[in-house]
């Protein structure tokens, strides 16, 4: 027998008074959570089914059904706490490896929260994005050294490609397979109605989003999906994904199920088989070998488009950001330890890499000691939530941000983090027909221009404050922040000084 | 034929003169190639290069294709993320030879370094298929995940092993071909010997003709249907490898 020790995570409870036995929650839940009894007229709910999406709680027309943290608890016990009790019922019945999805959402410090913004009072006055131009667009890409000109004042000096971001963020890397085609289409669309990029993943680009090329950055990662040379030409920028912050150093499998006929085209690989990525890219062993693949792409690409080299916050990532921009990397993304996935081994994910806000003040303080700050933009991603974080990334040294749990909260994800079971009631993270029909790219592309246009306005109020009129002038501009709640060491990496300092 | 004089020739220069030449003759020979990355690159159907001397990394990258015969050995990554077209390599060749290849074909007269084929692919119609005539290093079509590896262990010296070890670790697709019969000791453990069809002699023998066709060999006396075949244990190797959290 195989007995299964865990109880509910969650638990329904249905208020029969406001019900008017519609149904909906019965068809709306994938989980098949709801189920209706017709010959007793009654509903009967499996609550070890339930993953908290709110679908059914959210669609009810009358507001009848809650879902609740399940009831029953362990003996309290500091140490061996609920889920790492749950965890070795589940690994002792089935031998697997714990997989979880979205972010690491254990209580480690959210440095965003321990860093204040300054404004400006009576000197150096603020100024009102309302009535002043304010520029919020940023160019990515590498720099040269110095500008030249000739005596007419025209440039001579030959600028290397650049993409151009009318506002400092870009969609996260994720790939078709992971998430739905709507949800791509849904990105791609926002992107190029706001001037920002998305950004592939590794999982190919759909014949029928070349159109947005020019607000697409297409991804080469170690499993090659879906590259070929049409497909490095079709974006604006290419980023070669050597980590990613939710699993740094491991690759990844999108499992057969999740490969149907359209992601199997997208991918270029037989439906129902695994699309494995290895851990490592087996041609890079070494940054002379990262060189290599960074330049075969800008050949096979004419040099005409930028290359980013997407990295996992770990404890060397100043090392290994200063090798990859010696390495001919013209942007360097670096994702945090939060940054969310699909799939990834929960132990991995929640113990492997370091807060991004660490890894970006000390990557960005070693490329400027090093002299060579100029020569790559620094973007970051993993838990960005809002337009306080990203004013915050900005003065710590970013170039940008790139938004995935952002954008995909937007899209109508709950964070029931059940992504790896492909049924996501929202259309976001399935590959379910039926269900990536709930997502209509038409109405959603909106919600993502709300938000980042939202952010923009944002953005603007407080550099305004900090009587900045440009994200360029706020790039590494320390003095803007203030610790609280940290220690000397955390204000030491961070080059910040303590509030009231 | 234009010919392009490689010698001290820096790569980008070379793989410039390379694109405006193909522009009025798309046969080319490139003369005293020593080292030059990337050649090839991208290049398309039509386009038909012969190399004298030694192509650097990256040769054929992303080719999408075009032909290129060396007349000598190549180095590291030959074929790489290659989408079609065929390579013909009169000497022998380095390290994750058809890395992720998708389609085309790769000849080699010779040895073959370690990683060979590593995570080639197939895509309907496209089946990517790599010839060696000698052995192979380690890791042999490791995460192989489709097309055709054939290795034909031409001129082994007494004991000496065709392919290394750890042939076709993390496995899920495609075939690898090797004449004789490994130490099982040597394969990755993804991996399973299965027996040769009608099919597979016929597809082994329309590859080795060509081969001795383009190496000048004779080749009769190759018995194909001694030839081992090894293929995925299964097309999904880590389904139950994980519990949902």
């Amino acid at each position: 027998m195989n007995l299964n020790f865990n109880s509910p995570l969650f638990e329904v409870i249905r208020d029969e008074k406001k019900c008017v036995k519609c149904k909906l929650c019965v068809v709306q839940c994938s989980n098949k959570v709801h189920l209706y009894d017709e010959k007793k007229d009654i509903f009967k709910v499996d609550d070890m089914k339930c993953v908290n999406c709110h679908r059914c709680a959210v669609l009810c027309p009358t507001k009848a059904l809650v879902i609740k943290k399940y009831p029953l608890e362990y003996r309290e016990n500091a140490m061996w706490t609920d889920s790492t009790i749950k965890e070795i019922y589940k690994q002792s019945q089935t031998g697997g490896v714990l997989l979880s999805s979205m972010g690491n959402p254990n209580p480690f410090p959210v440095y965003w929260d321990k860093m204040l913004l300054n404004a400006s009072q009576v000197t150096n006055p603020s100024i009102d994005p309302l009535r002043e131009p304010m520029e919020t667009k940023v160019m990515i890409g590498r720099k040269p050294e110095k500008l030249e000109f000739d005596s007419k004042g025209k440039l001579t000096t030959k600028m290397y490609p650049q993409v151009e971001l009318s506002v400092p963020v870009m969609f996260a890397a994720m790939s078709y397979g992971a998430i739905s085609k709507n949800a791509h289409e849904a990105l791609a669309r926002a992107a190029d109605d706001l001037g920002i990029c998305y950004n592939t993943g590794e999982g190919g680009l759909n014949k029928d989003f070349y159109k947005y090329g020019k607000n697409t950055v297409v991804q080469v990662a170690s499993g090659r999906f879906g590259v070929h040379k049409e497909y490095l030409n079709a974006g604006v920028a290419i980023e070669i994904k050597i980590g990613q912050g939710a699993k740094p150093g491991i690759g990844g499998h999108l499992p057969g199920r999740k490969v149907g006929e359209d992601v199997s085209y997208t991918r270029m690989i037989p439906a129902g088989s695994d699309a494995i990525s290895p851990a490592l890219h087996h041609d890079i062993y070494s940054i002379e070998d990262l060189r290599q693949l960074i330049f075969s792409l800008k050949e096979v690409t004419r040099y005409e488009k930028p290359i980013f080299v997407k990295i996992a916050a770990v404890h060397n990532a100043a090392a290994i950001a200063s090798g990859a921009v010696r390495a001919g990397s013209d942007a360097i993304v670096v994702d945090g330890f939060r940054g969310g996935t699909g799939a990834a081994p929960t132990r991995v994910r929640d113990n492997v890499g370091i807060p991004i806000e660490l890894a970006l003040a000390s990557i960005d303080q070693r490329l400027r000691e090093e002299g060579i700050r100029n020569q790559v933009s620094l973007l970051i991603s993993g838990s960005v939530r809002n337009s306080a974080d990203i004013v915050k990334a900005i003065a710590l040294g970013a170039d940008a941000v790139c938004i995935g749990t952002a954008a995909l909260i937007a899209l109508g994800c709950h964070m029931c983090r059940t992504c790896v079971a492909g049924k996501c009631n929202w259309g976001i993270a399935t590959q379910d027909p039926e269900l990536v029909k709930r997502l209509d790219p038409e109405v959603m592309y909106k919600r993502l221009v709300n938000l980042v246009s939202a952010w923009n306005h944002e953005i603007q109020e407080l550099l305004g404050g900090m009587g900045i009129n440009a994200v360029d002038s706020l790039r590494g501009n320390r003095l803007m922040l203030a610790g609280i709640d940290l220690n000397e060491k955390e204000l030491k990496i961070l080059g910040i000084k303590y509030a009231g300092e | 034929m234009e010919t392009i004089d490689a010698l001290d020739v820096y790569y980008r220069k070379l793989n410039d003169s390379i694109d405006s030449a193909i522009k009025t003759d798309k046969n080319i020979t490139l003369s005293g190639v020593f080292g030059q990355r990337y050649i090839g690159r991208g290049l398309s159907k039509g386009v038909k290069i012969k190399i004298q001397g030694t192509p650097g990394n990256d040769m054929a990258a992303y080719m999408d294709g075009a032909e290129i015969e060396v007349f000598g050995n190549a180095q590291d990554a030959v074929g790489n993320t290659m989408n079609a077209g065929r390579i013909v390599i009169h000497g022998r060749c380095g390290d994750t030879l058809g890395y992720s290849m998708r389609g085309g074909e790769i000849y080699v007269e010779g040895n073959v370094g370690y990683r060979v084929g590593i995570h080639m692919k197939e895509y309907k119609d496209m089946k990517p298929v790599i010839v060696a005539g000698g052995k192979a290093g380690d890791f042999l079509g490791e995460y192989m995940a489709g097309g055709a590896i054939i290795l034909l262990g031409l001129d082994l010296a007494e004991g000496e092993e065709i392919i290394g070890r750890f042939c076709g670790t993390g496995i899920h697709g495609g075939k690898i071909y090797i004449n004789g019969n490994p130490d099982k000791y040597n394969f990755g453990k993804e991996v399973e010997k299965v027996s040769l069809t009608d099919e597979d002699i016929a597809f082994l023998r329309n590859h080795v003709d060509l081969y001795a066709k383009f190496f000048k060999k004779d080749l009769s006396y190759l018995k194909l249907e001694a030839f081992a075949k090894y293929a995925a244990v299964n097309k999904n190797p880590y389904f139950n490898m994980y519990c949902s959290n």
